[in-house]
């Protein structure tokens, strides 16, 4: 492997590259940190990456160079270097949430997501930028300054996990890890050109996750190809005892669904593909509308049957979600006080002084508008008309889901966002960034697993195109969007 | 529903949130501007999803519960490498409570 073919592996490429001994674990992690240092440095850098150790990482592959000459066979990821979204404790890097409030905080201890990986040889390299506790759609909402994208630096990343996004897609990393609970994986994914899956809710381990708001939170992997989005979230999918949530469903082979018919003429023979009419807004840009046709007509010429179906309550999604996620999160971001971790100010007077101090001090601006958003819609008097009512919404929006699946839909396909990145500096509302995820938190709200991917260009950027399954149906998603991918090829960028 | 400076003062209260005064009138009129988007939610008839709380996908088998007992999770390091201050063994916190305190305030 030469240094610049680095950016252009896939993980499953550098795990065989590395197993079968053509090249060794050492010289793709130094590949990966020269490619870091160039597109992050200098005025237009990327900004993608918080935290990393070179030394400590290399002492990594050392150690797994020994194994893999030895009799150990070495794992499906072995020697992979892999970024994780700064609100994933890992051990060796500082998990600040890109917050003041972490400042300096290191976890004694590591996701589980993150175990899972580590024994398939994986090799964290990075803590990745991102949104201030994930709230946020563009990445600029961090304590260490906004995140650019790679394919043009005058734009946002998407967000919340943009650091992790950017890092994919400039050929930092083969896989990152991010968070969704809003569209934060997805989004970002759509902005960068690259793969971003959300599983199922309770699908993977929160262990070690930091909790924004906890009835959607999912870990979420970011890949350059369907393929390594599929192993990565395979290896990370299944219960955990440290984590009551994470369901107790078997994890079958989502790469066995595809990798058995990509020879196959037609992949999606007797698959049922549903287009919400919702989705497809006569304000939706023309461009994403123009790829999305063009995608819809490779899923009938790849034998699947594609029909229009009806999720009416779609555009209620992001009045309910910006209810009950600041509602959640200002609950979880109680414990953040200046007493457990980060940053303590001491004031003269109370224990409430310095709590006050601390949180006010710590939290960014939109962080402190989405605790008190959350607080008012839980206070006495206004828990009804808002948080009540918003869950109730999101039962039916969840039973739009639910319907179509059992009329015998076995996917959707929509666009992922409703525009493309945006630039920088360009939106101040904060309702009109929350629109942002206006195709995206429909999943999160039903906890139906839903994946992004690259579907072509419109006026030189990305767009994204999004597939849906019904609960724990990841390896139908995974098999449209493999299919989908294939059909495409380079025009996926294009 | 408008929400008003007295509003803002007494959740940023419930939140242990110090908000400055001068930041006030912008907090009340971006959480105005938010929640006005919500009111369409009063419209929506609900009927029987009020009592749905199966909006997450999860059901009791999918997440059984366990025997209610675990043990230590092993951390890493030593906790007076990450505490801020440590006395045999135990997290030293500022005082929680105090008397004074309820009386001062």
């Amino acid at each position: 492997m030469s240094a610049t073919d680095f950016p252009s592996l896939t993980a499953g490429m550098i795990a065989a590259q590395i197993r079968e001994g053509t090249t060794s674990p050492g010289d793709i992690l130094r590949a990966s940190f020269a490619r870091a240092r160039g597109v992050n440095s200098g005025p237009d850098g990327l900004n993608s990456i918080l935290w990393s150790d070179e030394k400590v990482a290399l002492a990594e592959a050392e150690t797994l160079s020994t194994q893999l000459s030895g009799a150990a066979k070495g794992g499906q990821l072995a020697g992979v270097p892999i970024a994780v979204k700064d609100n994933i404790c890992t051990l060796d890097l500082p998990t600040t949430c890109a917050s003041k409030i972490l400042a300096g905080y290191t976890s004694p201890y590591e996701a589980t997501a993150i175990t899972r990986l580590r024994e398939e040889g994986a090799i964290i390299v990075a803590k990745t930028n991102m949104d201030e506790f994930a709230m946020g759609s563009s990445t600029e909402n961090s304590a260490y300054g906004p995140v650019r994208n790679p394919i043009d630096v005058r734009r946002v990343p998407g967000g919340s996990s943009g650091g992790s996004a950017a890092a994919v897609a400039a050929g930092i990393v083969p896989i990152a890890l991010g968070s969704e609970t809003g569209g934060s994986v997805r989004q970002p994914a759509s902005f960068c050109g690259i793969v971003g899956a959300k599983p199922t809710y309770g699908r993977v381990s929160r262990y070690g996750l930091v909790a924004f708001a906890s009835s959607l939170d999912q870990i979420s992997p970011f890949a350059r190809n369907v393929d390594d989005a599929a192993l990565a979230l395979e290896i990370m999918a299944g219960p955990d005892p440290r984590d009551s949530t994470s369901a107790d469903v078997p994890v079958p082979s989502y790469r066995e669904q595809f990798v058995s018919r990509a020879t196959v003429p037609a992949p999606l023979e007797g698959v049922t593909i549903g287009v919400p009419k919702e989705y497809f807004p006569d304000q939706l840009d023309p461009g994403i509308r123009r790829l999305c046709n063009r995608s819809i007509e490779y899923l009938r010429t790849l034998g699947a049957n594609v029909k229009e179906v009806s999720l009416p309550h779609t555009s209620l999604a992001i009045p309910v979600y910006y209810i009950i996620a600041p509602a959640e999160a200002s609950s979880n971001l109680a414990r953040f006080d200046g007493v457990r971790y980060g940053p303590r100010i001491k004031t003269d007077d109370s224990l409430r002084g310095m709590y006050e101090a601390t949180r006010s001090a710590g939290f960014g601006p939109e962080v402190t508008r989405r605790v008190l958003l959350g607080t008012y819609v839980l206070s006495a008097g206004y828990y009804d008309a808002y948080y009540r009512k918003a869950q109730a919404v999101r039962a039916l929006i969840t039973r739009d889901f639910t319907t179509v699946f059992a009329d015998g839909i076995d996917a959707l396909f929509t666009p992922t966002t409703p525009t493309t990145a945006f630039t920088i500096g360009s939106i101040s509302d904060p309702y009109e960034m929350y629109l942002s995820d206006i195709f995206t938190a429909t999943s999160n709200l039903a906890g139906v697993p839903a994946l992004s991917m690259p579907i072509g260009r419109s006026d030189g950027l990305p767009v994204g195109g999004q597939v849906i399954a019904k609960h724990f149906n990841e390896p139908m998603m995974f098999r449209v969007a493999y299919a989908l991918e294939q059909a495409l090829g380079a025009e996926a960028h294009t | 529903m408008a929400v008003t400076q007295d509003d803002v003062r007494h959740v940023a209260e419930l939140a242990r949130l110090a908000v400055d005064e001068s930041r006030l009138d912008s907090l009340v009129r971006e959480l105005n501007g938010i929640l006005e988007h919500m009111e369409v939610l009063a419209e929506v008839e609900t009927g029987d999803a009020s009592d749905d709380t199966s909006y997450t996908g999860l059901t009791p088998t999918s997440t059984p519960l366990r025997e209610d007992s675990s043990g230590p999770i092993p951390l890493n390091r030593p906790i007076e490498s990450f505490a801020p201050a440590t006395r045999n063994g135990f997290i030293l916190v500022p005082r929680l409570a105090s008397h004074a305190d309820e009386i001062s305030e």
